[in-house]
C-alpha cells in the first residue's frame, strides 16, 4: 500500500515545486483556450447574468474584446463572479486572468497589491440615493442618517471621509453582497444607499418601486473604474491596455461592428493601422496583426458597448457625460495606434 | 517466534533489511515525515517567492495604519481614525459577544425544548417535535436572512417606534433602544457589592448543603441568593449617594428629516443585525441541543425514575436531582461540539452586515491586500476560541463524571 502511494506523493511534491516557474499569462491563456475573467456578482449594465446565465455589460464586453484580440473569437471567455472582497486575491492567486469588475483605480491598489490598472473604461463618482418622499435635496442634509453600502470598497472610506469632513454623525451598515444592500435599503433599514453613481442607477432597478427613489446631485469622489491585471507580466498588461485603447480609437475613427469589414478597405491610414491592414502592431505583443479588427467585429467600439449596456436607451439611462470622447467634451482619450 | 529464531540459527543467510517489518515500518514513517516537511517548506517558500515577485508587501506592519472606515457597533473605543489593529479588535469582541450570548440562549432553549419533547403532554411534546424538525432541517444562512429581513419589515420605520415596559424600551427598524447606565466616579462600590454578593451566594449555598446533609432541613437558597444579588448593589448605590444615572434615548419628532427618530449615540441600542444573528444562531443550535438533551435523558435507565418515585420523590425533584445529573454525562461531550459550531457559524454575520471579525477583517483585507495575514488572524482566533471552549467543557465534564466511591 505504502509503495503505491509513494509515487503519488512525490509527484504531488514535484507539482508544487514546478509551479514556482511560471509561464506567462498569454501562454497559459493560449494553452487552455479561453480567458478567465473576474466580474461582479450582478451589476446591471456592467456585468450581469441573464436568466440563461449569459453575461452582458461593458465590463463583460471588455473581456470579450480581450478574447477576440487573443483568439479572434469573442466567446473564448469564461466568467467568475466575485465579491468586492475576493476580487484582488482571485487575480493575484491566478484564479482569473483579468479582473473587469467596476474596480476603482487607486494608488494603494496600483502600487501595493501587485496589480496594474490597464486604463479606465468608465469614469464614475460616488453618489447617494434616498427616498423621494423624504424631501431631501442635498447630501449636506444627511446628518444623523443610517447609510447602507458594501464592505471592502472605496465607498466605505469615502462615506466616512465625507461625513467626517462635514461634521455629520452617521451610522454605517455594510453588507457583503450588493443584493442584501438593496434589500435592506428597500426595507427601510437605511435612509441612504451609497455606492458609485452608475451602481446606484443600476441597483435602483432592483427596488420595489424604482420611481420612488432619487440620486442626489452631489458626487463625493473620483472613481475611475477600469480592468486590472497582475503586475510583473508586461506582455499581458500591454494586451489589456491596447484592447481598451483600440475600442476607444475605433469609436473616434467611426469604425463600428457593422461597418468594420468595409472599413478594411478604407483609405484612412489610421483605420488601416487599427484594423491591421497596414503595419505590424499585433505581433510585437504576441497577437495577430488584425487583433483590432477582431475586437471591433466581436464587441464593437466603446460607444456601441456603452450605448448597448448603460446608455440612454437602456433601463439604466445613463448619459455619456464625462464618458464621451475627448473630442465631444468627455475624458476618453486613447493614444494612437502607430 | 521460536520457529523464526531457529530458522535464523540454522540458515544465517541474511534477508534484505527491507523485509524486516520494523525497519520497513520505520523507513516509511520517516519518509512520510520528510515528504510532509518538504511539502510544507515548498508551500511557504513558494508563497514568499510569489508575493515578492508580485510586489505584495507582507508582515503585520499594516496593523498600525489608519483604518478610515466606520463600524456600526464597537464594544471598545473606535473611530474612523483608529488603526486597522483596533478595527480587528472591535470585530473580535463582536464575535465573542455573539458567541457568548448565543450559547447562553441556545442552552436554555435547547434544554427546555429537549425536556418538552419527552413530556407526557401530547401537545407540548408535538410542538417541541415540530420545532426541532423544522429548524434543524433548514440551512442556517436562510434562517439568518429570515430573521433579518422578515423582522426588519415587521417593525416600525426609523421615524416611528413601538414602546413597551412603561416607555423605557423602544423597538424600531434601527434596533432595540433602552436606557443606558452611566457610571460616575465613586460608583466602584456598586461593582464591589456585586462581587461580595456573588461570594456570599457561594458561601450560603455551601452552608445550606452542609446543613441539609447534617440535619435534613432545607434552606431557600435560590430566593436568598437573588435577594443578595439585587439587595447588596442597591444598598451600595443608595449609601454612596446614587453615583449612577440612566442615559435615556432621545427621540426627535421634528427637525431635519434624517435627524428625526432616535438620535445617534443616545441611550443603549441593540442593532437589528445583532438581534437577527444571535436569535437565528440560538434557535438553530437549540434544535440540536434539544435532541442531545433528549438522548441524554433517555440514556438514564427507567429504573432510576421508578426507584425515585418508589422513594416518594416528587417528579420535579426526580428530574432535577436524579435524572439530569446522570444525563449530563451523556450530554456534555456532544454539547461541546454544538457550542463550537455556534461560535464558528457566527462568521455568517457578514451576510447581514453585523461587523464581526470576518466582516471587519474582510474590509481590512480589501484595503490593505494582506490576505495571508488576515486569514492567519481569522484562523488563529477561531482556533483559540474553539480550544478554549472545549477545554472549559472538558473540565466541566470531568467534574460531572461518575465518581466511584
Amino acid at each position: 500500500m505504502s509503495i503505491k502511494i509513494l509515487p503519488l506523493v512525490l509527484g504531488a511534491a514535484m507539482g508544487v515545486a514546478a509551479t514556482a516557474a511560471h509561464a506567462t499569462t498569454l501562454e497559459d491563456v493560449k494553452a487552455k483556450g479561453f480567458i478567465q475573467c473576474g466580474v461582479s456578482q450582478g451589476l446591471p449594465g456592467f456585468s450581469n447574468p441573464d436568466a440563461e446565465g449569459t453575461w452582458s455589460g461593458i465590463d463583460v464586453d471588455f473581456c470579450k474584446a480581450m478574447a477576440a484580440a487573443v483568439f479572434g473569437d469573442g466567446s473564448a471567455v469564461k466568467f467568475t463572479p466575485l465579491s468586492a472582497k475576493e476580487r484582488f486575491t482571485a487575480l493575484s492567486s491566478g484564479e482569473i486572468d483579468v479582473l473587469s469588475r467596476n474596480t476603482t483605480w487607486t494608488m494603494t491598489r496600483d502600487t501595493q497589491l501587485g496589480l496594474n490598472f490597464a486604463g479606465v473604461n468608465y469614469y464614475d463618482g460616488q453618489g447617494f440615493m434616498v427616498r423621494k418622499d423624504l424631501g431631501v435635496t442635498s447630501a449636506l442634509e444627511m446628518s444623523g442618517a443610517s447609510v447602507c453600502t458594501n464592505t471592502g470598497t472605496t465607498t466605505e472610506l469615502n462615506v466616512a471621509d465625507y461625513f467626517r469632513a462635514n461634521n455629520m454623525p452617521y451610522e454605517i451598515v455594510a453588507f457583503e453582497k450588493a443584493d442584501e444592500v438593496v434589500q435592506a435599503y428597500d426595507a427601510g433599514r437605511c435612509d441612504v444607499y451609497t455606492t458609485d453613481a452608475s451602481g446606484l442607477y443600476a441597483q435602483r432597478l432592483k427596488l420595489t418601486n424604482p420611481g420612488d427613489h432619487m440620486v442626489l446631485p452631489e458626487i463625493i469622489s473620483k472613481e475611475p473604474l477600469g480592468p486590472v491585471v497582475r503586475q510583473g507580466d508586461d506582455e499581458w498588461f500591454n494586451i489589456a491596455k491596447w484592447t481598451l485603447n483600440v475600442m476607444i480609437n475605433a469609436e473616434e475613427l467611426g469604425v463600428t461592428m457593422a461597418n468594420v469589414d468595409d472599413m478594411k478597405s478604407s483609405d484612412n491610414p489610421s483605420i488601416k493601422r487599427l484594423l491591421g491592414v497596414e503595419g505590424a502592431y499585433g505581433e510585437p505583443i504576441g497577437l495577430s496583426n488584425d487583433f483590432g479588427y477582431s475586437i471591433v467585429k466581436a464587441v464593437g467600439n466603446y460607444g456601441e458597448s456603452f450605448d448597448a449596456n448603460v446608455g440612454p436607451d437602456t433601463p439604466l439611462g445613463i448619459a455619456r457625460g464625462v464618458n464621451a470622447l475627448w473630442s465631444q467634451g468627455g475624458f476618453l482619450y486613447a493614444p494612437p495606434v502607430r | 517466534m521460536s520457529s523464526e529464531t531457529q530458522d535464523a540459527a540454522v540458515k544465517p543467510a541474511r534477508a534484505s533489511l527491507m523485509n524486516d517489518p520494523q525497519v520497513r515500518g520505520l523507513f516509511y514513517q520517516v519518509l512520510l515525515v520528510l515528504v510532509l516537511v518538504f511539502l510544507g517548506w515548498q508551500i511557504v517558500s513558494n508563497t514568499m517567492a510569489n508575493l515578492e515577485r508580485q510586489n505584495i508587501a507582507s508582515g503585520f506592519g499594516f496593523m498600525e495604519n489608519t483604518a478610515g472606515f466606520g463600524i456600526i457597533q464597537a464594544l471598545v473605543d473606535y473611530s474612523e481614525t483608529s488603526s486597522y489593529g483596533q478595527a480587528l479588535l472591535v470585530g473580535f469582541f463582536n464575535t465573542l459577544l455573539v458567541a457568548v450570548i448565543g450559547i447562553f440562549l441556545a442552552t436554555i432553549i435547547g434544554f427546555v425544548v429537549g425536556i418538552a419533547r419527552l413530556s407526557n403532554n401530547w401537545v407540548i411534546s408535538k410542538i417541541a417535535y415540530c420545532y426541532i424538525e423544522l429548524v434543524r432541517n433548514i440551512p442556517l444562512l436562510l434562517q439568518i436572512f429570515f430573521w433579518y429581513f422578515a423582522v426588519l419589515r415587521a417593525v416600525p420605520g426609523k421615524r416611528d417606534k413601538w414602546s413597551f415596559l412603561f416607555d423605557t424600551f423602544h423597538l424600531n427598524i434601527a434596533g432595540l433602544r433602552g436606557p443606558k447606565p452611566v457610571f460616575e466616579p465613586g460608583s466602584g462600590a456598586i461593582g464591589y457589592a456585586v462581587i461580595a454578593a456573588i461570594i456570599g451566594m457561594v458561601v450560603l449555598s455551601r452552608w445550606a448543603r452542609k446543613r441539609q446533609e447534617a440535619t435534613g432541613r432545607q434552606f431557600p437558597v435560590f430566593w436568598s441568593s437573588l435577594g443578595l444579588l439585587i439587595g447588596l448593589p442597591m444598598l451600595a448605590y443608595l449609601l454612596t449617594g446614587m453615583p449612577m444615572h440612566f442615559d435615556l434615548p432621545i427621540f426627535n419628532e421634528t427637525g431635519p428629516v434624517f435627524s428625526r427618530g432616535f438620535e445617534l449615540g443616545t441611550g443603549f441600542n441593540v442593532i437589528p443585525e445583532f438581534l437577527a444573528l444571535t436569535l437565528a444562531l440560538a434557535i438553530y443550535t437549540a434544535s440540536f441541543i434539544a435532541e442531545i438533551v433528549r438522548a441524554g435523558i433517555q440514556a438514564v435507565s427507567h429504573g432510576q425514575t421508578e426507584a425515585a418515585s418508589a422513594l416518594g420523590i416528587r417528579p420535579g425533584h426526580t428530574l432535577r436531582l436524579v435524572v439530569i445529573p446522570q444525563a449530563m454525562r451523556v450530554i456534555i461531550p456532544p454539547l461541546t461540539s454544538q457550542y463550537l459550531n455556534l461560535t464558528k457559524n457566527s462568521s455568517l454575520a457578514v451576510a447581514i452586515a453585523f461587523p464581526d471579525l470576518v466582516s471587519v477583517g474582510g474590509t481590512v483585507l480589501n484595503q490593505t491586500g494582506q490576505a495571508i495575514e488576515i486569514i492567519g488572524i481569522w484562523m488563529a482566533v477561531y482556533l483559540s476560541l474553539s480550544l478554549l471552549t472545549s477545554s472549559f467543557m472538558n473540565w466541566y465534564n470531568q467534574r460531572m463524571a461518575l465518581v466511584e466511591r
